[in-house]
C-alpha cells in the first residue's frame, strides 16, 4: 500500500512549503461531494495526526486519513503543466468513472 | 482533468466551487496581475512568459484593440489611436490633465471626464482602462483554468471618489467583480510581510509611472493602520522621461516635433533613462521624420542634474505625512521602495539619505502592489482560515464635512480617519418654522465652503415646523470600505430622512486634491479669522432676525423713545455686520443686547402673564 508523488510534484509541493515558511507535509484525501460522487483533497499539513497514515517519498511526508486510503491506494501525485494552466493531477489506479472536468470520481 | 492547487489545511474547496481571486495593479505605465496558488503569492505571466502589460491600448479602424506590448508597438506609428498612460485621465477633466499640449491625442473636453476620439469613436478613459483589466482577467482564468471570483484592485492612495468610482466602473466593464480597491502602497506593505516585521512605523515611497504616494504606516499587534497619507498625482517616472526628452529636444536643435517624432523621442528617453540606471553613460541616436538626426550622449550625472528638482518634490509630500503623522525621520523604522522609478540610484540615495538608512528594495519594485493585492484577494474571497485573517485600516486623504450658515465648512470625518467609518453630528434649524434643509457635502481642509471642494447637495424636506433651534437634525456621514461616501439626515423626532450616495461628477482633479491640502495648511491662519468673521455675521444676523420678529408682535411694548433707541441699536449692528470687522460686530452685539435687555424682559414678563391667564394658581405645576 503506497500513495507517492512524482519527482515534478515532489520537486513543486517542497518549493511551496519553503515559500509558505510552515508545514510537516501535504495532506492528501477523498471526500463525497462533487459531481461524480467522490472529490480529492489536496492541502498543506501542518501537524499529523494521531491516526494518519504517513508515507515518505522524494523525502516529503505524504499524509492520509486512514478511511481514505482504500480509494487512493497506488496513487501518484503528479505535477503537469496545460497552457498558461499549470496544478497537479492524481493518477489514481483505483478511478472507474470521472465527471467531465474530472475534478470528482467514481470508484 | 482539472488541475489541483494546494489549499490550506482545512480548506479544500469543493469541486467547481473554487474561489479564484486575483490582485489587479492598474498601473499608468503598466499593470500586472497576481493571484496566491498553493500557497504562494505570484504574478500570472502571458503567453510569451511576461509580467508586465504595458497599458497601452491601440483602436484599430477595423473594430480590433490591441491591448500591451503589441499596442506599444504601434506607438510611433499610430500615436493618436494608441492611447498610453489612460490613468492620468481616469476621473479628471481636460484643464485638469498635464502636459496636454505635448500628448497626440484628439481630446474631447466632455462634462467631467476627458474623452479621447480615435479611429473607433470617442472613448472614456473608463473604456480604454477596461480594455487593459479584461485582458488581464483572460490572463487570469487562462492561468487558473476558471472564472474568476473577484479582484481586489489597487488605486494610488490619492484617488479621490471620482476617480475610484471611474476604476471600479472600468472594472465591472471588464467583467470583473471588485472585491475592494486597495492603496497601492498598503498593497505594498502587505507584500513585504510587515504584518510579520517588529512594530513600529514604516513607511513606503511609491514612484510609478504617473503618480508619488507616500505612506505612513504603524504596526502594531500584527494590525497596521495607515496613519497618514500625501502624495503628489501628476508626477512619476513619465515626469523623468519628459525632462530626458526636452533635454533632447534643446540639446538636438529641434522644436515642435510631429505627434509621431514626439512618441518616438518620448520613447527613446524612456528607454535610455532605464539604462541610466546601470550604465554612466548612454548614446541617442535617431533619425526623425523631420529630416533632424539626434546623436546625443547623456551621461548619468546630467541626467541626475536634470531630474533634479523632481527627485526633491517627492521629499515634500514625504515630509508633509510626517509632519501628519507627528513623526520624524528617525521615528520610522523601516522604508519600503515601490514603483519601476526607484531603481533610479539617485532616487535611492535621496530618500536614504532623507531618513538615514537604507531603503527596502530586495522584491521587484514593479510587482510589489499586485502581490500584496493578490494577498489580499485571497483573504476577500475566503481562502484562507478566519483566525489568519488581518485587518488592513486604509484612511480618507481629505477631510469631509458639510456646509453650515455663513458658507463655512463643518468637518464630519477629518482627514487621515481609518476607513471604513461612520460619524454622525446633530445639526438644527435657523429660521422658526423651518420645514426643509439643504444639504451641501464638501471635502478639503479650508475653513470656508467657497474653498473646499463641492461633492453633492441634497434636501431634507418635511421637518415639522417648529422654533429656530429646536428641530434636531442628525446627519451621518458613512465612508465604506472603498472609499466611498453616502450621506444621510434624520430629524430625530419625526423620523423624516434623506439620503445620498456620493458618486461625484467625473472629472475632479487629484492634483487639486494635492493643492487643496497645501492650501489648508498654507491659509490656516487666514482660515481662522474668516471663520471668526463668518461666525459673529451668521449670530448678528440671527439676533437681528428675532428682534424684528419680536418687534412686529410685541412693539407695543415699548415706547417711542425706546423703540428709536432699539431701531437705532439694530441699525448700528447691520452696518456692522455687513462689513469685515470681527471686533465692531462683537462691540455692536454686546451694545445691541444691553439695548435689548430690557424689551426682552417686558417681552418675557408678558409671555408668562399671557401663559397664567385664565389659571388658578393650583391649576399649576410647579
Amino acid at each position: 500500500m503506497a500513495v507517492t508523488l512524482s519527482d515534478k510534484a515532489a520537486q513543486h509541493i517542497g518549493n511551496f512549503i519553503a515559500k509558505r515558511g510552515k508545514g510537516v507535509g501535504i495532506r492528501l484525501g477523498v471526500r463525497t461531494s462533487g459531481c461524480s460522487g467522490m472529490a480529492y483533497k489536496l492541502e498543506f499539513a501542518d501537524e499529523v495526526l494521531a491516526d494518519d497514515v504517513v508515507f515518505e517519498s522524494h523525502g516529503l511526508k505524504v499524509l492520509l486519513d486512514p478511511k481514505s486510503l482504500p480509494y487512493m491506494d497506488g496513487t501518484e501525485l503528479d505535477f503537469v503543466r496545460e497552457g498558461l494552466n499549470e496544478g497537479f493531477k492524481f493518477n489514481n489506479p483505483n478511478v472507474k468513472g470521472e465527471c467531465g472536468c474530472g475534478e470528482s470520481f467514481t470508484v | 482533468m482539472a488541475l489541483l492547487q494546494i489549499s490550506e489545511p482545512g480548506m479544500s474547496t469543493a469541486p467547481h466551487q473554487h474561489r479564484l481571486a486575483v490582485g489587479i495593479d492598474l498601473g499608468t505605465t503598466n499593470s500586472l496581475v497576481a493571484t496566491v496558488r498553493n500557497g504562494v503569492p505570484q504574478c500570472l505571466q502571458d503567453e510569451d512568459g511576461k509580467l508586465l502589460l504595458p497599458s497601452v491600448v491601440h483602436y484599430l479602424p477595423d473594430g480590433q484593440i490591441v491591448v500591451g506590448r503589441k499596442a506599444q508597438a504601434t506607438q510611433a506609428t499610430d500615436p493618436r489611436n494608441t492611447i498610453v498612460s489612460v490613468k492620468r485621465f481616469m476621473g479628471r477633466g481636460l484643464k485638469d490633465v498635464a502636459h496636454v499640449e505635448t500628448m497626440p491625442y484628439d481630446f474631447v473636453d466632455a462634462v467631467g471626464m476627458v474623452r479621447l476620439r480615435t479611429v473607433q469613436g470617442v472613448k472614456s478613459p473608463v473604456e480604454v482602462s477596461a480594455e487593459i483589466l479584461k485582458d488581464l482577467r483572460l490572463r487570469a482564468e487562462r492561468s487558473l483554468g476558471g472564472e474568476l471570483t473577484g479582484a481586489v484592485i489597487t488605486v494610488p492612495a490619492y484617488f479621490d471618489d471620482a476617480q475610484r468610482q471611474a476604476t471600479k466602473d472600468a472594472a465591472r466593464v471588464a467583467g470583473l467583480n471588485v472585491l475592494r480597491l486597495l492603496n497601492e502602497p498598503t498593497a505594498a506593505a502587505i507584500a513585504y510581510g510587515l504584518e510579520n516585521a517588529s512594530e513600529g512605523v514604516y513607511a513606503v515611497y511609491d514612484l510609478g509611472g504617473g503618480t508619488f504616494d507616500i505612506s505612513v504606516l504603524r504596526l502594531a499587534r500584527g494590525i497596521f493602520e495607515v496613519v497618514a497619507t500625501s502624495g503628489d498625482a501628476a508626477l512619476g517616472g513619465d515626469d523623468f522621461d519628459h525632462r530626458l526628452f526636452c533635454w533632447i529636444l534643446d540639446n538636438a536643435g529641434i522644436s515642435l516635433p510631429s505627434d509621431r517624432d514626439s512618441r518616438r523621442l518620448l520613447m527613446k528617453a524612456r528607454e535610455v533613462k532605464e539604462h541610466l540606471s546601470f550604465d554612466d553613460s548612454v548614446p541617442i541616436r535617431l533619425s526623425l521624420d523631420s529630416g533632424d538626426e539626434v546623436d546625443l550622449v547623456v551621461t548619468r550625472e546630467v541626467f541626475v542634474e536634470i531630474t533634479r528638482p523632481l527627485v526633491e518634490k517627492t521629499l515634500r509630500p514625504v515630509k508633509k505625512a510626517l509632519r501628519d503623522a507627528g513623526l520624524s525621520p528617525e521615528d520610522v523604522k523601516g522604508v519600503v521602495m515601490v514603483g519601476g522609478a526607484t531603481r533610479m540610484p539617485h532616487v535611492q540615495k535621496a530618500v536614504g539619505e532623507f531618513f538615514g538608512q537604507t531603503p527596502l528594495t530586495n522584491l521587484d519594485p514593479d510587482t510589489v502592489v499586485a502581490i500584496g493585492a493578490a494577498m489580499q484577494a485571497n483573504v476577500l474571497a475566503g481562502n484562507r482560515a478566519a483566525d489568519e485573517e488581518w485587518l488592513l485600516l486604509d484612511v480618507i486623504p481629505l477631510s469631509l464635512g458639510i456646509e453650515t450658515m455663513g458658507g463655512l465648512a463643518e468637518k464630519i470625518i477629518p482627514r487621515n480617519a481609518t476607513i471604513p467609518t461612520a460619524r454622525a453630528q446633530d445639526f438644527t434649524t435657523f429660521k422658526d418654522g423651518q420645514t426643509a434643509m439643504s444639504f451641501h457635502v464638501v471635502q478639503g481642509e479650508r475653513e470656508l465652503v467657497a474653498d473646499c471642494r463641492s461633492l453633492a447637495r441634497f434636501e431634507l424636506r418635511g421637518i415639522p415646523p417648529m422654533v429656530a433651534g429646536a428641530a434636531r437634525i442628525r446627519v451621518t456621514f458613512q465612508v465604506d470600505a472603498d472609499g466611498l461616501l453616502s450621506v444621510s439626515a434624520r430629524e430625530l423626532t419625526t423620523g423624516v430622512e434623506a439620503s445620498i450616495a456620493v458618486k461625484p461628477s467625473y472629472g475632479l482633479a487629484d492634483d487639486e486634491v494635492a493643492g487643496m491640502l497645501k492650501s489648508g495648511f498654507e491659509h490656516a491662519q487666514a482660515d481662522m479669522e474668516r471663520r471668526g468673521l463668518a461666525e459673529q455675521q451668521v449670530e448678528a444676523a440671527r439676533v437681528i432676525e428675532a428682534t424684528e420678529k419680536a418687534l412686529v408682535t410685541d412693539g407695543n411694548l415699548l415706547n417711542d423713545t425706546e423703540r428709536a433707541a432699539l431701531d437705532s441699536a439694530l441699525g448700528a449692528l447691520r452696518d456692522a455686520a455687513a462689513g469685515n470687522d470681527v471686533r465692531a460686530i462683537k462691540l455692536q452685539l454686546e451694545a445691541f443686547n444691553r439695548a435689548s435687555n430690557e424689551f426682552a424682559s417686558r417681552r418675557m414678563d408678558k409671555s408668562i402673564r399671557s401663559a397664567l391667564a385664565g389659571h388658578k394658581i393650583d391649576e399649576l405645576r410647579i
